[in-house]
């Protein structure tokens, strides 16, 4: 059963459809990848998500809960790391850290909370008024990875961290993951992505455009191949699903449609293959494939 | 000081004076307008040397003397009162004018990062020290210029030359004086806020040294820089030697700031930088608890504040009666019954001033909530376990405290000062019933706040104006003789003006009522309305 789910959900500013039939789903143990630019709509659907904003339409659920009537009821059972973290200038970080776990309203792990406070080399005696956004998130991390929940919901949680301590990020994650739980990443940063996620969305003005497991959306794309050969390579341009050849010297550059990979492949090898180099699409090319050249208007 | 360390002091001091141009003429138009204004009503308000003689009467007591200092009640003229009633208070001001600027440009820039990025260009190391000392040395003769001058422009006849240009100079000195002073805490300490902090205490410490001293004992205000203020007696004898003290006392201070600054390094300051806790104690650990603790020091300071105001009324109470028929302008004010008391009606007036400014902290209390939402700090709480009703319910649980506190602390604090000084004391009973009379208007402007927080969040601060309404139209209501239904718009409009009219508990009932009615609308508002935020 999913543990969260939305069904056309939908929130107006206005006359402004911030979000726009939106469908997801995160199942128990995945993690779910919710990919788009700013300003697209992952932060309005996440505040809906929490019951900060009331759904104009469709439904959405969390634990099988309407996330608007039962959301403290709900909020005892998951973790929401915002991407802008403000915190109270005059209070310190451990002191912020002890409330947030405390207004979960479960038990707190004490032993955790240090551990994660030493993984994220985080000095919590300061005041937060001296803290970068770095740290400003790490207290918002800590306080969550420290809770025992069934759900993160993550807002871009990474985008003030340093590489070492986005590993460190990562690797929370897994070890949520691991454990079982599931986990909304909201993010814009491919590469953490990809490298996390089980499945994606990807929103854009609004509307979920693409969505499912990152191999179901390669399949949809291309592939990108480099081959050298003993003999000229012709007639390649007749092929179908063949892309962009770009001729350098002995080396030919392609993209081939993933369901057309086949054919090529035979085509190619009658010509004696010396080497061939193939790398699957990265989530960037899939991304931008949505966003270019085809802005406005309906995806 | 070698000279490469000064490289490009004045550049620098040019601009920061350009950066703070607007700013500082804000704070100079206010100061001399107040300055130069005062006398002017004074001399409008009390022509005569009776009605003066019948003020020197009110003056002197402890309190007045402990909040502006001794003055010359023997000859009270229009130059001495202006002396003895603003010297000393424009003086602090000017204190906190000084410090705020300083800091601004000392601590904070560094804090910021931005003294690295000036550091970084062929700018001395001790340049910006410097120059900040320099512009406020500027900023601070002008106003003594100007100020001097115009005193003695206004052509007062007890306002001779020299004690206008020492009330200005004296003013200029305090203000180098503490320039002098933060810049020094500003080397000592590496936090922009405790260096003004630090600063802030120590002057409002000479400030109550100095009180302290003023009352009991003559020699402890020497040690007080403020007390050099009040010694100089302007406008009687003219000690002109007490601004040799307060510059003096400045360029001692500004030599150790630069001293340090010369031998530190960047970002580094001289005192300890206490660690702050590691851990929350269990009171914060609420939405409550949170609450408390990020409006505690405002709830303590404004608690200080209204036992002051209560403390300051009550002293004046003893002379009042010969105080009020001796003059007609103040009458006016009052125009109640001639059957009772000008002590009474004063009374009744004052009760709704402190209840209206024991309104201002008790709809802040609740309008904090807002202030919180627009910054994104309830999504914290709300993202948790935190329902909206307990949060609302929080901020107006400790505004509804906040408000009855407030109330009882000024008319305590009026009775105390007020038993003091007067042979038959009022009943202690019968004025907290005064005072407490107002709360229920005081309910009605929280529940107004909670209704506006709950429905229309970006308009809610309609209830200040709405509070400025009300302060207009029943302060100045008696003297321009408004039509009753203006007041009427105003909750505190119902409210029985004891101890001149009896008490009538039907207004009291029905605003008790709209106040609840508007509370529980905008707690049901709050919780079906849209977070803000991002």
């Amino acid at each position: 059963m999913a543990l969260l789910k939305t069904e056309n959900l939908t929130k107006k500013f206005g006359s402004f459809k911030a979000v726009n039939n939106i469908n997801i789903d995160v199942q128990k143990g995945e993690v779910y990848g919710f990919i788009g630019p700013n300003g697209a709509g992952k932060s309005t659907t996440i505040r809906v998500l929490l019951g900060m904003l009331k759904a104009t339409s469709g439904t959405a659920s969390i634990f099988g809960k309407d996330v608007w009537k039962n959301a403290v009821e709900i909020h005892k059972h998951i973790a929401y790391v915002p991407g802008d973290v403000n915190l109270w200038p005059n209070l310190t970080g451990g002191e912020v850290i002890d409330l947030f776990m405390k207004l979960r309203g479960r038990d707190v792990n004490k032993n955790r909370r240090e551990e994660l406070i030493e993984r994220f080399k985080f000095d919590p005696s300061k005041k937060c008024r001296t803290y970068s956004k770095g740290n400003r998130q790490k207290v918002s991390l800590i306080a969550a990875f420290a809770s025992d929940a069934d759900l993160y919901i993550l807002d871009e949680p990474t985008s003030g961290l340093d590489p070492l301590m986005e590993r460190t990020f990562q690797e929370c994650v897994m070890e949520a993951r691991d454990q079982g739980k599931s986990i909304l990443l909201s993010s814009h940063i491919l590469s953490e992505v990809e490298r996390l996620c089980d499945r994606v969305g990807i929103i854009r003005e609004g509307r979920i455009i693409e969505s499912g497991s990152l191999d179901e959306l390669r399949h949809l794309t291309r592939t990108h191949m480099i081959v050298e050969t003993k003999q000229q390579v012709t007639g390649l341009e007749d092929l179908q699903g063949v892309h962009d050849i770009d001729i350098k010297g002995e080396s030919i550059s392609l993209q081939v449609n993933t369901e057309e990979l086949d054919k090529v492949v035979r085509h190619i090898s009658q010509f004696g293959v010396v080497k061939l180099e193939s790398a699957p699409p990265t989530l960037e090319d899939l991304f931008m494939r949505h966003y270019e050249g085809n802005s406005g208007g309906e995806a | 000081m070698p000279r490469q360390s000064l490289a490009k002091t004045g550049e620098l001091m040019k601009i920061l004076l350009r950066l703070d141009r607007f700013r500082i003429v804000i704070w100079l138009v206010a100061l001399i307008f107040f300055t130069l204004v005062v006398p002017l009503a004074f001399s409008e308000l009390y022509p005569d040397q009776e009605d003066r003689n019948a003020m020197a009467q009110t003056m002197e007591n402890p309190a007045m003397t402990a909040m502006v200092g001794p003055g010359d009640l023997e000859h009270y003229t229009i130059g001495a009162m202006t002396a003895h009633q603003m010297l000393l208070l424009t003086a602090v001001v000017v204190g906190l004018m000084n410090i705020l600027l300083m800091n601004r440009h000392t601590r904070v820039v560094e804090e910021d990062g931005r003294m690295e990025l000036v550091s970084a260009f062929p700018v001395g190391k001790l340049a910006n020290l410097n120059a900040s000392f320099m512009m406020l040395i500027v900023i601070n003769g002008l106003l003594a210029l100007i100020s001097g001058i115009g005193l003695y422009v206004l052509g007062i006849e007890s306002m001779g030359l020299s004690g206008s240009l020492l009330y200005g100079l004296i003013l200029g000195a305090t203000g180098i004086f503490f320039a002098g002073l933060t810049g020094l805490m500003a080397q000592l300490t590496e936090n922009a806020r405790t260096a003004f902090g630090l600063s802030l205490t120590l002057l409002l410490m000479v400030y109550f040294v100095r009180a302290i001293g003023d009352v009991s004992n003559e020699s402890l205000s020497w040690i007080s820089p403020l007390g050099w203020v009040t010694e100089a007696d302007v406008y009687g004898s003219n000690n002109w030697w007490v601004l040799l003290l307060l510059t003096g006392g400045a360029f001692v201070l500004m030599a150790i700031a630069i001293y340090l600054n010369a031998i530190r390094d960047l970002d580094a300051g001289f005192l300890p930088s206490r660690a702050g806790r590691k851990h929350a104690s269990q009171k914060l650990l609420s939405p409550i608890g949170l609450a408390l603790r990020l409006q505690r020091t405002g709830v303590i300071s404004w608690a200080v504040g209204m036992i002051f105001i209560g403390l300051s009324y009550g002293s004046i109470m003893g002379d009042l009666e010969s105080f009020f028929e001796s003059n007609e302008a103040l009458r006016q004010v009052l125009a109640g019954e001639q059957e009772t008391s000008f002590t009474m009606q004063f009374v009744s007036v004052l009760m709704f001033v402190m209840a209206l400014i024991a309104t201002l902290p008790a709809v802040m209390a609740v309008m904090k909530l807002n202030g919180e939402e627009k910054k994104n700090r309830i999504e914290h709480l709300l993202g948790r376990a935190v329902s909206r009703t307990r949060l609302i319910s929080a901020y107006i649980t400790i505004a509804v405290v906040n408000g009855v506190m407030m109330l009882f602390l000024s008319v305590t604090g009026l009775w105390v000062a007020g038993a003091s000084v007067t042979e038959e004391p009022f009943d202690f009973g019968k004025i907290i019933g005064a005072g407490l009379a107002y709360y229920p208007a005081l309910l009605v402007m929280i529940g107004l706040a909670v209704f506006l927080i709950g429905f229309a969040p970006k308009l809610s601060s309609v209830v200040w104006l709405y509070l400025f309404y009300s302060f207009v139209v029943l302060y100045f209501g008696n003297m321009f003789q408004f039509p009753d239904w203006v007041s009427n718009l105003s909750p505190f409009g119902y409210i029985p003006e004891m101890p001149i009219e009896e008490m009538a508990w039907m207004p009291v009932i029905i605003l008790t009522v709209i106040a609840l009615v508007l509370a529980v609308a905008g707690m049901l508002g709050y919780r079906k309305r849209d977070i803000q935020g991002q």
